[in-house]
């Protein structure tokens, strides 16, 4: 691949949050990501390319998503196009282009949504800007629906709760039901199915990897930190990113939780079936696939005789499973109900400290300067314990309990409010480098100046999708590639071994 | 005589359109399912929570407060000025006219002048904001054409025409009670009816929906209690 042909956006010194940027249209019509190859979309059960009558196909698909969803059929009604959310998308600030709105974004499927299903948009379509859905049409939908990484921000601030996400899902869903997938998501999911992790790795590779990781670990601490798979009659099935078994910095991630079940004394197994917390099929909008996804995850549970299940640091993930699982392959009645089922592997974490099962040692940490970047679905998307906002809380009191360095970055980019990291939503990809180096900006402003100010060398998420893209994006702003750390390598950096036994 | 009976029929049909129109809508978004739930975090953890945040939304605009100073100080001042008009108005349609209704009027009056303010911020930042530029179609600025007309032309007949309102009332009382009485036919008087007509008219096939709409946003609306209750509608009931 072409080494990237585009400038990284400027940091200013000293400045909380980016400047109001000038709308310049077109600057990023030219980034169209890899589209999906007859054989990645068929093996998620759509038509492998652009069928015959595609635009009759689209506009019947669409009416379908519109009659099955009320978030979409309000949606697409109440816009008032006042302004609010026009400077609230990442992409926005960090491009320019004024399609990377969310109310512009929209607009590219409403006034679709205008010309073939409401009375104005049928009659009078200049009137309310209602437009055809020819192929320019089309193309602007591929390109500008994989620059929204469904982060919900804008959600936040709208007056009427329009979620883009929503909206997004939806054109996704439409593009692929006539042919048009997007090569990222689409081979990835059919990776799943057909082997059960996004990366492909078959069940032999895993165990060997883990196996790996144990006599890792008993070098560095001498003691056997176990980290079982396929393990039937354990307490606990682990459900996480498959990225945490050999990418860094997940992989130290994967090591913390595994201290954390090793000195709770609590058994635990992940499941060679079930290797993969990610569930793409929310991006692309697949009601089949994700379900089918989240099943491998209920017949795992099933098949082991878990009592429990924790997941793993992961965003969207930790979005599907919070909110849609219950939905999708509950209801959980033969897991133990005196815990939440799922459990976040933070919450899991936290009680103990709470109960005094964890021996921190925080000078462990002590040359770390930490910050937290609030995931987006974490923040906006899910909970952790029993309290509104529980998602934001947790995590910084599991930080502060193993480090004694912790500085937020500004309020206006934390919490609900938190930026995207540039690269969710089924955009982590090398083909849409330019766009998440420029959305991830807005973040990058912000942790610049916690860098200055507090000194800060440690950037913490809970995500793998904003670990990979913060490595890779990091050093495009002058920061250090390794920065960027899970949460649980803080924990289990902490965590005495051997001091509980 | 002519133009009173033209005014009455046409007030009918509108009405028939505004009640029909927005009952069918609400119908359709109540009876669309929401197959997942996707509140926006952080969310209340019950059903009166929702209430609250919803509370906090009708009456102040909380979102759009932290979202954008400019639009919530017009926006607000539209709306709740529009809403003490909206109420000073009722005064046509009672006899008696009810304690509060007589109560609000001086407010009601100088109501106008904020709907007016707001109507004309709104509207500048459609010109000014090179943002709210781009996304502004031609209904949009209808739109506030239209209000900011409704607003100039009952302005018109209170300080310039000076119709007697008494005639107007008698009118609009014998609409409700089908005893038609003749209309004043001031230029003024034509125009704010038709204007009023226009909106009935439009508000179920236009972004005036927003007002039901709100509050079937599965995003502000839905309880976060995914994990202790088990919700199922649409393709997931399935």
């Amino acid at each position: 691949m072409a080494k990237a042909t585009f400038d990284t956006p400027e940091l200013k010194p000293h400045q909380e949050v980016v400047d109001l940027p000038t709308v310049k249209p077109g600057t990023m019509h030219h980034l169209k990501t890899f589209p999906a190859k007859p054989v990645h979309n068929e093996s998620i059960g759509y038509p492998g390319e652009l069928v015959d009558d595609w635009q009759d196909k689209a506009v019947q698909r669409l009416g379908e998503l519109v009659e099955g969803s009320k978030a979409l059929r309000v949606f697409l009604d109440t816009c008032v196009k006042c302004g609010a959310c026009t400077d609230k998308c990442h992409y926005f600030l960090g491009t320019q282009d004024p399609n990377n709105m969310p109310v512009a974004r929209q607009d590219l499927l409403r006034s679709v949504y205008r010309r073939y299903f409401t009375f104005a948009g049928k009659h009078f379509p200049k009137l309310v800007g209602a437009k055809d859905f020819d192929k320019p049409m089309l193309d602007d939908w591929y390109n500008y629906f994989h620059q929204c990484s469904q982060c919900r921000r804008c959600s936040v601030f709208c007056p009427y709760g329009i979620d883009t996400a929503e909206i997004s899902m939806a054109a996704r869903e439409v593009m692929d039901s006539i042919g048009v997938g997007q090569k990222y998501c689409n081979e990835i999911l059919g990776k799943v199915h057909k082997v059960g992790n996004n990366l492909g790795l078959p069940e032999p590779a895993l165990v060997d990897t883990l196996e790996g990781l144990e006599e890792d670990v008993e070098e560095d601490t001498g003691v056997l930190v176990r980290f079982p798979v396929d393990q039937k009659g354990a307490d606990v099935l682990l459900i996480t990113p498959s990225a945490d078994f050999f990418a860094e910095p997940h992989i130290d991630g994967l090591i913390g939780y595994g201290k954390v079940f090793h000195q709770a004394g609590i058994s635990w197994t992940l499941s060679s079936y079930a290797s993969e917390a990610a569930n793409f099929s929310m991006f692309i909008g697949s009601a089949d696939n994700l379900k089918k996804t989240a099943m491998r995850i209920r017949e795992a549970a099933l098949e082991l005789g878990v009592k429990r299940i924790i997941v793993g640091e992961c965003g969207h993930a930790w979005r599907v499973a919070y909110s849609f699982w219950n939905t999708l392959i509950g209801p959980f009645d033969f897991l133990d109900p005196k815990y939440p089922v799922p459990q976040h592997i933070v919450e899991f974490t936290y009680d103990l400290i709470q109960r005094g099962a964890l021996e921190l040692d925080k000078e462990a940490n002590d040359h770390r300067r930490i910050t937290f970047h609030d995931s987006c679905n974490v923040a906006r998307a899910s909970r952790m314990g029993n309290i509104p906002g529980g998602q934001f809380i947790l995590p910084r009191e599991v930080i502060k309990a193993a480090a004694n360095n912790f500085f937020d970055m500004a309020p206006d980019t934390i919490h609900e409010k938190t930026f995207c990291c540039g690269g969710g939503g089924g955009l982590l990809t090398d083909d849409l480098m330019e766009l998440r180096v420029k959305g991830a900006m807005p973040r990058m402003q912000a942790l610049k100046q916690v860098v200055e100010e507090n000194d800060v060398n440690t950037l913490v998420a809970i995500c793998a999708i904003c670990k990979t893209q913060f490595a890779k994006v990091l050093p495009y702003y002058q920061f250090d590639s390794h920065m960027i750390t899970s949460l649980h390598e803080v924990v289990g950096d902490a965590i005495q071994l051997g001091a509980k036994e | 005589m002519i133009l009173s009976v033209v005014f009455a029929l046409l007030f009918y049909a509108a009405t028939i359109l505004l009640v029909v129109g927005v009952a069918r809508k609400i119908a359709v978004y109540a009876r669309t399912p929401a197959p997942l739930k996707i509140p926006v975090a952080p969310a209340p953890l019950t059903r009166a929570g929702v209430v609250w945040r919803m509370t906090k939304e009708i009456t102040v605009f909380r979102s759009l407060f932290f979202s954008n100073k400019w639009i919530w100080l017009f926006g607000w001042m539209f709306h709740v000025a529009l809403a003490l008009v909206l109420a000073r108005h009722l005064r046509y349609f009672t006899e008696p006219v009810w304690g509060w209704v007589a109560l609000i009027q001086p407010f009601g009056k100088y109501a106008a002048f904020a709907m007016i303010a707001g109507l004309a911020g709104l509207w500048a930042r459609r010109f000014l904001v090179d943002r709210v530029r781009y996304i502004t179609s031609l209904s949009d600025h209808l739109m506030l054409a239209l209000l900011m007309a409704i607003a100039l032309s009952g302005l018109g007949i209170k300080y310039l025409s000076h119709t007697d309102i008494v005639d107007i009332k008698a009118y609009m009382l014998g609409l409700m009670y089908f005893d038609w009485q003749p209309l004043p036919a001031d230029g003024f008087v034509l125009l704010h009816f038709s204007l009023v007509i226009t909106l009935m008219v439009v508000f179920p096939i236009s972004k005036l929906l927003h007002a039901p709409g709100m509050f079937f946003a599965p995003t502000r609306t839905q309880v976060d209690d995914a994990r202790e209750v088990r919700h199922t509608a649409g393709w997931t009931a399935e």
